[in-house]
């Protein structure tokens, strides 16, 4: 006999059915679309289509793009993080919404913003043409796009864990004659590295990944100010289909990459990381 | 007295660890350059048009159909997930059968894959050739350049939402209330409905506001498949970016202004009803 808290059988097999059909139909089908698009005339026309200047120069932009905004947005988590977990000030709440408002702007409006200071009929557009300063429809304004778009990902790991770890540790080596630097490095950094490294690996793939918000601000032009994700748009519009897949599933494997990487780091180093993605 | 004052010192550094200054300020400074001041730059550019400017924009009728076309997919999207959301979560923290595991880490997906990626690839699944849209096409359903193409695409965005909020309040729910359920008679049915779905209503809700407020901005993932027929099949996001096209940049941000004001909203009453139900436990 089952058990009183167990579903009935033919509920069991509805439900994973049921689960497994979702999954298929709208994870995997998607990503398996991916791949046979771009090698639907062989694996030649895919690597083809990769070394074309246009593709290199996007995929030279995305990681040049990356390199800028995730140091930044780490730094950016580690500072929010130290500041807020080991301290106490007024407006700490405050604060902690502001980090994760990002989160709840569309990607458009996260590029629309940098135009309304920088474009031409922007605040400091005039005078940013006057002395022949570039910011939108250049590296810069991709790099405010994408940093405001993978804003939060850092901090919001680090707080709660670092949280979690109190400041016990920090405060014996302080008090041990340990400088403020010294003390980050040598006690702080090695319990939250895996969280770090967790925040980092979001960050990323979402900086390198990031369509809206960069689509708006980077003016398109070919070779110059196109990331990977707007080349595959330029491609696919473009009719370029093996193209547009061949980029796409670069992109793809980047995405499976991150997820094998943080489904590994769930579950090793489950203590680790914050109590929020602990299963 | 040197005891007491080398005590009273080192009291004082032991509560105080270094760096605040330096840790608080650096935070404020690109807090404030990354997102506030281009936020606020957002938030007052409307006005140059006056209020009544400010008013016709978002009430032109292009943009009211575009606003409702974007918050209504985004609603039919959200109620979808709620029930897939909670079918996927459900079996996979309770149930066990092949690759789950794997299954598991898959739905995470629409978070890590570019969203013009997923946009490519859902067009042309659904397209009238796809591998869906062929078949779809013969029972005379047409997915891809028409609005259900679009809440496909936002289904598939907003999927992990509901999934990643649901898991870990299901896998915290012990035998106990269920057990208790059974011993008093409760047939397994009424046991869900009065025991297990309560328990979780929180959740679920939590999941699907923010599938919803995802769904509402959504672009990359979107406008491929979306066909983008003015009045028919045009989200808001698209048209701030046809608007920032022809360097209408104040009503761009009209548009702008109302969907922020919007998804804030949404957060604002999910953190309300949150603390509502902290403080009735």
């Amino acid at each position: 006999m089952r058990a009183a808290t167990e579903d009935h059988p033919i509920t069991k097999l509805a439900l994973s059915t049921a689960t497994v059909g979702l999954i298929v139909l709208f994870l995997v089908l998607p990503l398996i679309t991916v791949f046979s698009n771009a090698l639907a005339k062989g694996f030649g026309e895919a690597f083809a289509a990769l070394r074309d200047p246009d593709a290199l120069s996007a995929i030279e932009l995305t990681v040049e793009t990356a390199l800028i905004v995730v140091p930044l947005n780490a730094l950016f988590g580690i500072c929010a993080a130290w500041a807020i977990t080991k301290h106490q000030f007024p407006g700490k709440g405050v604060l902690v919404t502001l980090i994760d408002m990002p989160f709840s702007v569309s990607p458009v409006i996260a590029g629309l913003i940098f135009m309304l200071l920088f474009g031409m009929q922007g605040w400091l557009g005039p005078w940013l043409r006057d002395h022949d300063i570039k910011i939108v429809f250049a590296l810069p304004g991709i790099v405010l796009a994408t940093a405001f778009v993978s804003f939060p990902f850092v901090a919001r790991e680090l707080i709660p864990l670092m949280a979690d770890q109190g400041s016990d540790e920090e405060q014996a080596a302080v008090s041990l004659g340990a400088t403020g630097l010294q003390t980050f490095l040598r006690v702080t950094l090695p319990n939250i590295k895996w969280g770090l490294l967790y925040g980092v690996l979001l960050c990323n793939a979402r900086a390198m990944g990031e369509f809206g918000a960069v689509s708006v601000v980077s003016g398109h032009i070919r070779g110059l100010t196109n990331t990977m994700p707007l080349q595959v748009e330029v491609l696919y519009n473009d009719y370029q289909f093996v193209g547009a897949f061949a980029v796409a599933s670069v992109l793809a494997m980047l995405a499976i990459v991150t997820l094998i990487v943080k489904s590994f780091l769930e579950w090793r180093y489950a203590d680790e990381i914050a109590a929020a993605h602990r299963h | 007295m040197t005891i007491a004052t080398a005590s009273a010192s080192t009291w004082r550094e032991r509560r105080v660890l270094p760096g605040f200054g330096l840790t608080l300020g650096f935070t404020t400074l690109y807090l404030s350059v990354i997102v506030l001041i281009p936020l606020a730059a957002l938030m007052l550019r409307p006005w140059t048009l006056g209020w009544d400017g400010f008013w016709s924009t978002i009430t032109a009728p292009r943009v009211l159909a575009a606003l409702k076309f974007s918050f209504g997919a985004a609603a039919i999207a959200a109620a979808a997930n709620s029930v897939f959301g909670f079918v996927v979560a459900w079996s996979l923290v309770r149930y066990r059968f092949p690759l789950k595991r794997f299954l598991d880490a898959l739905v995470d997906l629409p978070f890590a894959l570019p969203t013009a990626v997923a946009g490519i690839a859902l067009c042309t699944l659904y397209a009238p050739n796809g591998w869906l849209g062929a078949p779809l096409m013969k029972v005379g359903l047409k997915v891809a350049y028409t609005p259900p193409g679009v809440v496909v695409a936002l289904i598939f965005i907003g999927l992990p939402f509901v999934v990643r909020t649901l898991e870990p309040v299901i896998s915290e729910l012990g035998p106990e209330a269920e057990e208790a359920s059974a011993t008093l008679g409760a047939t397994r049915m009424q046991t869900f409905f009065r025991v297990i779905f309560p328990a979780l209503a929180p959740a679920l809700i939590t999941g699907t506001a923010l599938a919803f407020a995802r769904a509402v901005g959504e672009y990359g993932s979107v406008i491929f498949i979306a066909g983008n027929l003015p009045m028919v099949s045009e989200i808001a996001p698209l048209l701030i970016v046809i608007k920032l096209e022809q360097f209408n940049y104040a009503g761009a941000a009209a548009i702008g202004v109302v969907m922020l004001l919007a998804s804030f909203a949404i957060i604002f009453a999910l953190n309300a009803f949150q603390s509502f139900l902290a403080s009735r436990r």
